[in-house]
């Protein structure tokens, strides 16, 4: 579904990804990790089109991102940022309908749809719909947000720090939500994230880039048991010190 | 962290359909207001160019059934004389020596009389003479009564004679070839001083005895009051400066009876009277309409029955407060549509918009009084080039607000924006405008007030509004009529502010919803 063959990217001359070979599959979900700076939302964004490799090759479904129609390619990728970036003068409906807007659908389908959404992501679509964004508390405005990217039901899914801004508490839950949703759809998932329980928690495969080098690609499972990567060894001797006796990847306040 | 706030109505495109339904109500009632059958009349700014422009215009309001608009206080020949030959006036009261000398530009002796004037102003212009009203308003030399008395002194010749007189002339008389240094000539005058002043200080200056001699016009209501001798220019050095209409011949053709009407006071005022008029009006300069009125009465008897200044004080504030908006509201209007698709262009684009904006501002900084004046040549006189001025005044703060505006939108939205696949004109009107509405609107506003300030000064080029009884105070030294304008333009402005303001809130909470998560 995704594919970065052997790309490179650097900006004014300073290398930002090195020779990345990285692959996300139909139903997969990709963690990148990896300190800031390191690269992640830059991979992220070459696969949408937003940002543009120098050398080397993105591909989704096996074309090359600058072979596709820019729009066609957004329309197939959800996208969701830590920032969340609702649209203010909007209720949640409209917000979450924008995507089925711009492709022309008829105003009956856009709203069952919606409603659909927002019962996906467990908001109840008659007291939320009309709500604007300024009205909704942080883990809120993210469930809408993913509501918002699953309306077309993408292909790929791109997720840039998305529960990055919210309380511990309330992280954990748009975790495992997202866990549930991302088991009833088939969709690649790159998701970037600087947590390495959350990486843990919801990736498939969790890759971590440092200086926007590709230093180790494993399941969660392996890259416990081998580390391969200084980095991961790093985090997660800070892990294990900061951590309660009981406590596995599970933090509680 | 949320607040519940009951959703009203919520209309994006509400704030957009206001503007326009305003715009074209403004366009309309400036169409209206340009298409109605008058008789325009003009008149430089001085008070003797104000009161025979009223008289005419009492005339033909009161024996015909014409409409008169009055655009008084024009600045200066160059002005006025523009406005006629374009068509923005019908007539304005003019002076022969000044259609020979200024507008001719003759220094040939024939082209002062009246014949040779008519011919050559009709074959030129399609413009002529009526009757001069009678009086001389020429250049004059004053002393005071007790200089006269104790120097023996009533001509110009006896003056030139006459040592140790000190004198003090107009800046114009020392430069003009009809003045001083023609005059020097002529007489063979030898003064033991002459220097540069303002007018109306050199009638103090001569009060308090600092001067012995100034020059004045031979009809300044000063004279009358002061008491001042006026020395005989025996020589006949000084052309004649006969007022009387100067008028389009289309108009006459149009409105034969305007000829009649106009000449009834041919030849009928005297050097004397009209000083005593200008005296008169000088003492009531907020009424001179009714000052006028009343020397009508006097002198015609039977002119009318009816209260001539009806027409004349019909509450001038509203008709000038009008056309003070209709100004404003035409030029903020054009501004408005062509400074926010530019703004909106201009985003994205550094380089161009640094150029774009930086010429605004240049142009911004050009006084308001000489842009008025780059726009005669352009525009001619009259509302076209006042509200051209105002609209170029109104394109920065609307420009400017409009890029920064759009501009500084959320970069997270852009980027959901860009994630989103929207784009082109959809992420203008669905993202962009509405965002960057408030500031836009802000932007609206400053432009606004701005152009109520600025179109006070319009009426120097004989586009009305509030400026109007500011020029006309500032003509006759009456602060009380500069005042009538002032203050209300001042209130307007303040209104149109709060309008706009009130405006702003009513439609843009329901656009902007809240801020915007950073």
């Amino acid at each position: 579904m995704i594919q970065f063959s052997a790309v490179s990217m650097s900006y004014g001359g300073a290398p930002i990804i090195r020779d990345l070979d990285l692959e996300v599959a139909a139903g997969e979900t990709v963690v990148l990790i990896g300190p800031s700076g390191g690269g992640k939302t830059t991979a992220l964004k070459m696969v949408n089109g937003l940002v543009m490799p120098t050398a080397g090759r993105v591909e989704v479904n096996g074309r090359p991102v600058e072979r596709w129609d820019l729009q066609a390619l957004r329309r197939i990728s959800g996208y969701v940022i830590q920032e969340v970036g609702l649209f203010p003068h909007w209720t949640v409906a409209r917000n979450v309908g924008i995507l089925p807007r711009l492709s022309g659908w008829d105003g009956g389908k856009i709203a069952r749809r919606v409603d659909e959404l927002l019962a996906l992501v467990e908001l109840n679509p008659a007291e939320y719909g009309r709500r604007y964004p300024h009205e909704l508390s942080g883990g809120e405005a993210q469930r809408v947000g993913v509501a918002r990217a699953l309306a077309l039901k993408p292909a790929i899914l791109l997720m840039d720090e998305p529960f990055g801004a919210l309380d511990p508490l309330t992280r954990a839950q748009l975790q495992e939500e997202l866990l549930r949703i991302l088991g009833e759809l088939n969709v690649a998932t790159l998701l970037v994230t600087h947590d390495l329980a959350e990486a843990f928690r919801l990736a498939d495969r969790v890759a971590v880039l440092v200086a926007g080098r590709l230093e180790q690609v494993d399941t969660p499972q392996r890259m416990l048991a081998q580390p391969e990567s200084a980095f991961i060894r790093r985090l997660l001797a800070a892990e294990l010190i900061g951590a309660k006796p009981s406590g596995g990847g599970k933090k509680q306040p | 962290m949320r607040t519940r706030r009951v959703s009203v109505q919520r209309r994006p495109c509400g704030v957009f359909r206001h503007l326009v339904a305003g715009l074209i109500a403004i366009l309309g009632l400036g169409f209206a207001q340009l298409r109605a059958e008058t008789i325009t009349i003009g008149s430089k700014s001085f008070t003797e160019s104000y009161v025979l422009a009223e008289l005419m215009a009492q005339l033909i309001e009161a024996e015909t059934g014409l409409e008169v608009d009055r655009r008084f206080g024009m600045q200066g020949t160059f002005t006025s004389f523009n406005a006629l030959s374009s068509g923005s006036i019908d007539l304005y009261p003019e002076y022969t020596g000044t259609g020979a000398l200024a507008i001719l530009k003759s220094t040939d002796p024939a082209d002062q009389g009246l014949d040779s004037l008519r011919a050559k102003f009709r074959r030129r212009w399609g413009i002529t003479w009526l009757e001069p009203f009678g009086f001389n308003n020429s250049w004059a030399l004053v002393v005071t009564r007790s200089v006269a008395e104790a120097r023996g002194l009533a001509t110009l010749s006896q003056l030139a004679r006459e040592p140790g007189m000190r004198g003090a002339f107009t800046h114009e008389f020392m430069r003009r070839v009809d003045g001083y240094p023609g005059m020097v000539a002529a007489y063979d005058l030898r003064l033991a001083e002459a220097r540069g002043i303002q007018h109306v200080l050199a009638y103090d200056a001569l009060q308090a005895g600092q001067i012995d001699v100034m020059d004045a016009y031979a009809t300044d209501g000063e004279i009358a009051r002061y008491d001042l001798v006026v020395l005989e220019d025996d020589r006949n050095f000084f052309p004649e400066y006969l007022a009387a209409p100067l008028i389009r011949e289309a108009t006459l053709t149009r409105h034969p009876e305007l000829a009649t009407v106009l000449n009834r006071f041919a030849g009928q005022i005297s050097d004397g009277q009209m000083q005593a008029l200008n005296h008169r009006v000088a003492l009531a300069a907020d009424d001179y309409p009714a000052v006028v009125a009343a020397f009508i009465r006097e002198r015609a008897g039977s002119v009318s029955d009816r209260p001539a200044d009806s027409r004349a004080s019909r509450s001038p504030l509203v008709r000038q407060t009008l056309r003070h908006l209709l100004l404003m509201g035409i030029a903020v209007g054009l501004a408005v549509i062509v400074a926010v698709p530019v703004g909106i262009m201009l985003v994205g684009r550094k380089r161009a918009a640094g150029i774009v904006l930086g010429l605004a501002g240049v142009v911004q900084t050009i006084p308001s009084i000489a842009m008025l004046g780059f726009m005669i040549p352009l525009l001619g006189i009259g509302v076209v080039p006042a509200i051209a001025a105002l609209f170029i005044y109104g394109l920065l703060p609307i420009l400017r607000n409009t890029y920064t505006g759009i501009r500084d939108i959320s970069p997270a939205l852009r980027e959901v924006a860009a994630g989103l696949g929207l784009e082109g004109w959809r992420r203008l009107l669905w993202l962009e405008l509405p965002l960057a509405a408030p500031v836009i609107f802000a932007g609206i506003r400053t432009a606004a007030v701005i152009s109520v300030g600025t179109a006070t000064l319009a009426a120097f080029i004989g586009a009305g509004g509030l400026g109007e009884p500011i020029v006309q105070g500032l003509s006759f030294n009456s602060p009380r009529m500069i005042l009538s304008g002032a203050v209300p333009a001042a209130v307007l402005a303040m209104v149109v502010d709060t309008a706009l303001g009130w405006l702003e809130r009513r439609q843009l909470t329901g656009l902007t919803g809240g801020k915007a998560k950073a």
